[in-house]
């Protein structure tokens, strides 16, 4: 094809410099939201946005924004993933009835023993059977549901019991502060730091944007798929760990809750579904947003129906509008 | 002939598969009657109807992941319809609740069309506002369905000149299931729109260079889906009376049952016959790990490791015929 | 003379990129019409204007006098065009009936087409995905004859024929012309335009620069209209490269022989040594494309055996060839770079990929390594961030500088000058005899035949799917070149047309 050569630097109009601007720096416009979100609120009951409300939404929104983080991950190389619900569960569950009779230490490593096998199972189809992700994740947590029931079964006379340490990291605050942080920012800065400042970082991005390009830098797909979605099933199982300790009562849909709410939260933060594009602390953000808006619509006395109607229509606005936004040619 | 079978080996595979089950269940569980056949045949209804509107998407290069919401805002819309009107009523309610499901459908279809944005994106998206809208429909399971209907699916009819021993295993679950789905999918088989369905899934671009309008019939590929789904969700309003606002477990299991049943994700290949006859060996493995007094929380296991072993194939195969 | 098709000023632009400046074709009833040009004069986007399957962004098209808009592949079939494209366009999932069927195609009068054409026993039960491509791309034109339609449009029709099929496809195409019904014909094959057609428009450019009469001798001018005033302006160029290291006698960087991949490539057998540029040479789907993909361990061998170092290599995925520093610049940009991610990212790529380097990155040193590269080929960078900002000539440099900074021994370029600025391209050709003067060696493919002498030592040349000459860069000038990637003997020089009044072009070296 012939092609006339393009200019080096044409002047940039306005129009799609903003649009440049929100696709570089997605964070900063929606610090705005979640700032005018917060500022509703207190209009609309004054006097709610005090210090305890602050904890409590921070507290909420930390399991939320942990799962965030297995789609951000797996939403970087296009993917999605639809198990963590239940691998979060069967995490909190597997812990809760086995520290019963054997030390937390040990059944917290035991419990993290399923998530690393549906992770791999995930890994496994997505990278190398090229199973959709989505259609993938979604088998794996019918079947990881399956198994919760009837280990349910085995273990119904044994109860159940939360270490205290895990109830302490769940609701507990220190001067206020609440002790969940102690957990979610070394996480959130090794995620944090993962994305940008490592190899496997860099590939996550790389097969997410262009599978192809990848694979003639000679990087294999399904490597980092498979250590993805590993890694992402033992963030999950952390996830059902700190959640249980902040729930305090085990119960086989424990997590599944947070599933969806996940999804919403990377999107909003600014990751792409179809990979490439995103990082962590926009999710983060997104799982505050999500927070402060479940607590308005509880308020305004919105029924649940309008509550699920709204994150569909948020997924499909902001996937519309990224793809309008990355037209940028 | 032969290149019929040859064609057609996998459905027949399957049938073949499902009449060798059905013997082993009568071996294992000899009381095993027509009674049960036809429960098994009504528990599979849903199943088959959302199975339907799956193939279909599927075929046409899609995935419809907002195919099990979809049946409960039907349900229960046509349970809420139904609740304290006339038994005639239903004769409006249904044609409404099935045009209802091809808007919707539709809707689906043309999101994809105008935003660009994938299919199971769209989809995903709108799993979660039909979720929604379900709830706000009904509340919690409720509602009711004229008694007719609810007749319509339970016992057997009478056929002239056939033994009674013969139509006890044609129970009318079976005939309502064979007549709604041959009612839309013959007629599209033979029509130039269903050609055009295979023709968009197996390659856009040529189907395009054929003179088929390629979105237009991804539109109305969506809205059939959406009428199957439909027709899912008033057998379930008619088998259990009521309507029910949260999605049952037929998403997952429509896909693995499409591909199962030949249909190829990623579109072009497959029909409906084949997955319609999977649902129902899926259903009678559930029966038979029963009545082996399997533990039922392990049935489920062993259904969704089928189905995701079954996906993971169906994969590969499309992996394989893609490098062919 | 009222002509059956009339299209004029036809025009068709990609943002700012103009494929089509001003095409016209003019076809009379019962002519078979070749339409040609070089790599990118515009052949095909004419064609997929003309079918309704592009819409010109200017232009008239007028059929029997009548202005006619094709605004879909549907219109066009009812105007009386029907193309037969190079990728068959049966649904692969349909058998031939149902194809048949979707397009509305009676079936007897194909089925007498298909006898016609001397396809052996077809079963129209068959699914289109099981009929031999070959066949698919008969059973194509077949299914276009058979609505009878005014004009045929027929894209490289013989190029993936076997003979005895292409010489019947040949015959129909001639009694196509003598029953009155038209025929545009698009071949690179200097042989068959001569034998069937009647006239031939030549496009370069994204223009129409000349309409012949096809009589004998009328190739030299066909060539000469396709290669334009560059046959003047080749003859101020200067020797190029003779100050370049010669390739050694010593053992060779790469050693390919016999090698086949697919259908496309037969039999190909080449050397590459260190310090050396050399270039290939093609028309469009030759085979190239594939030659560049298995040396790059991204398609497999169905034959043959590539040495690299004096050790026979098998691989089967890309980094196979990046360990023993083959890398692969490929032709589209789109397929090499992450457009959503910054030139340092691209750039690095390649570092992460090894499983041991998946920790932490040491930024520094890949500031250095990534700043030498940006540097070396003076990558414009300040539209930072995402690489799909910059612009084309300054996004190739980067796929070229990933490689330059992982320090790739063997560079394969595939077409990297394509649709750059001209500042640019004098770039790279520096930039490529830098790398070869230091001793690492590349494979140049390039569209642009003036290129050869500006940047490499040699030229192999690749006729349907095999090495039909080797010209040393010397005598290899846009003329000698031309007529070799169209298959025609090399000492077949022409005595007749204008080429033969430059004595000076073809014949420079000693």
């Amino acid at each position: 094809m012939t092609m006339a050569s393009a200019s080096a630097n044409p002047p940039v109009p306005l129009g799609r410099r903003v649009k440049r601007f929100m696709s570089d720096y997605p964070v900063i416009p929606l610090i705005v939201l979640l700032v005018v979100l917060v500022v509703i609120l207190q209009l609309i009951r004054p006097g709610i946005v005090n210090e305890r409300w602050i904890a409590n939404t921070i507290k909420f929104a930390i399991p939320l924004a942990l799962l965030a983080g297995c789609q951000t991950m797996a939403m970087l190389t296009g993917g999605i993933d639809m198990s963590v619900g239940t691998v979060a569960t069967i995490s909190a569950f597997v812990m809760a009835t086995q520290v019963v009779s054997i030390d937390p230490a040990s059944a917290i490593l035991l419990s993290l023993v399923p998530a690393v096998i549906i992770g791999a199972v995930n890994g496994i189809g997505v990278g190398i059977f090229r199973v959709h992700p989505l259609v993938m994740t979604l088998g794996t947590g019918l079947v990881g549901f399956g198994v919760l029931q009837v280990y349910q079964r085995t273990v119904i006379a044994t109860g159940s019991d939360i270490p205290d340490f895990l109830a302490w990291l769940g609701t507990g605050l220190t001067y206020g502060v609440p002790n969940a942080l102690l957990l979610f920012v070394p996480i959130a800065a090794l995620i944090i730091f993962t994305l940008k400042y490592t190899g496997f970082g860099r590939l996550l991005y790389a097969v997410g944007d262009n599978e192809r390009a990848a694979k003639l830098s000679g990087v294999s797909y399904w490597k980092v798929i498979v250590t993805l979605y590993v890694a992402s099933a033992v963030l999950a199982g952390i996830t059902g760990l700190l959640y249980v300790g902040l729930i305090k009562a085990p119960s086989l849909t424990l997590v599944e809750p947070l599933l969806l709410p996940s999804v919403a939260a990377a999107v909003i933060g600014g990751t792409s579904i179809f990979g490439g594009r995103g990082g962590y602390t926009g999710s983060i953000i997104g799982a505050l947003i999500l927070t402060v808006m479940t607590t308005m619509l509880t308020i305004l006395q919105m029924p649940e129906g309008a509550r699920r109607i709204l994150f569909g229509l948020i997924v499909l606005f902001v996937t519309a509008a990224y793809i309008r936004i990355v037209e940028d040619r | 002939m032969t290149a019929y079978i040859r064609r057609n080996s996998w459905v027949i595979g399957l049938f073949a598969l499902f009449v060798t089950l059905l013997v082993f269940t009568k071996i294992i569980q000899p009381d095993y009657d027509a009674g049960d056949f036809g429960s098994l045949v009504r528990a599979a209804l849903p199943f088959a109807f959302a199975v339907a509107a799956q193939s279909i998407v599927i075929i046409a290069g899609g995935i419809d992941l907002s195919v099990a919401s979809m049946m409960a805002v039907t349900s229960v819309t046509a349970a809420v319809l139904m609740n304290g009107a006339s038994e005639e009523f239903a004769l409006v309610a249904v044609p409404l609740v099935l045009a209802m499901g091809f808007c919707l459908g539709a809707v689906n279809g043309i999101l994809i069309v105008v935003t660009r944005v994938p299919d199971i994106v769209v989809t995903l998206a709108m799993l979660f506002v039909l979720e929604g809208v379900a709830l706000l429909i009904l509340g919690s399971p409720g509602g009711a369905a004229a008694n007719w209907l609810k007749v319509m699916i339970v016992g057997t009819v009478a056929i002239p000149g056939v033994l009674a021993a013969i139509t006890a295993w044609i129970p009318n679950a079976l005939i309502v299931l064979l007549v709604s789905v041959a009612l839309v999918w013959i007629p599209l088989k033979r029509s130039r729109l269903g050609l055009s369905i295979y023709a968009i899934g197996s390659s856009q671009l040529a189907a395009f260079r054929s003179g088929v309008p390629v979105s237009r019939t991804k539109i109305l590929a969506y809205a059939l889906a959406g009428l199957f789904a439909a027709m899912g969700g008033l057998s379930l309003t008619m088998s259990t009376g009521i309507g029910a606002p949260i999605p049952g477990p037929y998403l997952m299991a429509s896909v693995a049952a499409a591909v199962l049943g030949g249909v190829i994700l990623g579109g072009g290949r497959g029909g409906i016959v084949g997955p319609i006859v999977a649902v129902f060996i899926l259903r009678l493995v559930r029966t038979d790990l029963t009545l082996l007094s399997v533990d039922p929380n392990a049935t489920t296991i062993i259904e969704g490791t089928i189905m995701v072993v079954v996906v993971m194939l169906g994969a590969y195969l499309a992996l394989r015929a893609r490098s062919r | 003379m009222n002509a059956l098709l009339d299209a004029s000023g036809v025009a068709k632009s990609y943002g700012a990129v103009a494929a089509l400046r001003n095409a016209s074709l003019s076809v009379r009833p019962g002519e078979v019409h070749a339409l040609m040009g070089a790599n990118g004069a515009g052949k095909s986007t004419l064609v997929k204007i003309l079918t309704g399957a592009v819409q010109p962004t200017a232009g008239r098209i007028l059929i029997r006098g009548e202005q006619r808009s094709v605004g879909s592949p549907g219109e066009a079939r009812r105007a009386g065009l029907l193309p037969v494209y190079q990728e068959p366009s049966l649904i692969p999932d349909l058998d031939v009936l149902q194809n048949l069927r979707l397009t509305q195609t009676p079936v007897e009068p194909f089925r007498d087409w298909v006898r016609e054409l001397g396809v052996p026993a077809l079963d129209l039960k068959d699914l289109a995905r099981d009929v031999p491509l070959a066949i698919q791309r008969v059973l194509d034109l077949a299914r276009a004859l058979a609505v009878e339609p005014e004009i045929v449009i027929l894209d490289e029709m013989t190029a993936a024929l076997p003979a005895d099929l292409a010489e019947r496809v040949l015959d129909v195409v001639r009694q196509q012309g003598r029953s009155g019904r038209s025929v545009i014909f698009i071949s690179h094959r200097f042989v068959e335009i001569s034998a069937i057609c009647d006239r031939a428009t030549v496009l370069r450019d994204g223009e129409t620069v000349g309409v012949v009469d096809i009589v004998p001798g009328v190739e030299e001018q066909i060539v000469e209209l396709m290669l334009g005033e560059k046959i003047e302006r080749r003859r101020r160029t200067t020797g190029p490269v003779s100050d370049a290291a010669r390739p050694s006698d010593a053992r060779p960087r790469i050693s390919v022989r016999n090698i086949s991949v697919g259908t496309k490539l037969h039999d190909v057998s080449f050397d590459l040594h260190d310090g050396e540029v050399a270039g290939v040479v093609a028309l469009e789907g030759q085979g190239q494309d594939e030659l560049f993909a298995a040396l790059a361990g991204a398609a497999r061998l169905s034959g043959g055996t590539i040495e690299v170092d004096g050790e026979t290599l098998t691989m089967s995925h890309p980094r196979h060839a990046i360990d023993k520093g083959i890398a692969l610049v490929p032709g589209d940009r789109a397929e090499a770079l992450l457009m959503q991610r910054p030139v340092r990212e691209n750039i690095a790529l390649p570092f992460s990929a090894p499983l041991r380097r998946w920790g932490p990155i040491d930024m520094r040193r890949e500031s250095e390594k990534v700043l030498g590269a940006i540097e070396r080929l003076q990558i414009d960078t300040r539209a930072q961030g995402e690489v799909q900002r910059l612009s084309g000539g300054n996004q190739q440099k980067v796929t070229i500088a990933r490689w330059i900074a992982a320090d790739a021994r063997t560079i394969l370029c595939f077409d990297p000058t394509r649709g750059i600025d001209v500042r640019t391209k004098q770039e790279i050709y520096r930039l490529l005899r830098e790398l070869a003067a230091q001793g690492k060696s590349i494979l140049f493919y390039t569209s642009e035949l003036e290129e050869v002498q500006l940047a490499c030592d040699r030229a192999i040349v690749i006729f349907g799917g095999r090495v039909v000459d080797v010209l040393p860069a010397e005598i290899a000038d846009e003329a000698a070149l031309t007529r070799a990637a169209y298959g025609l003997a090399r000492d077949a020089e022409a005595d007749v047309g204008v080429l033969a009044q430059h004595p000076g072009t073809a014949g420079a070296s000693p």
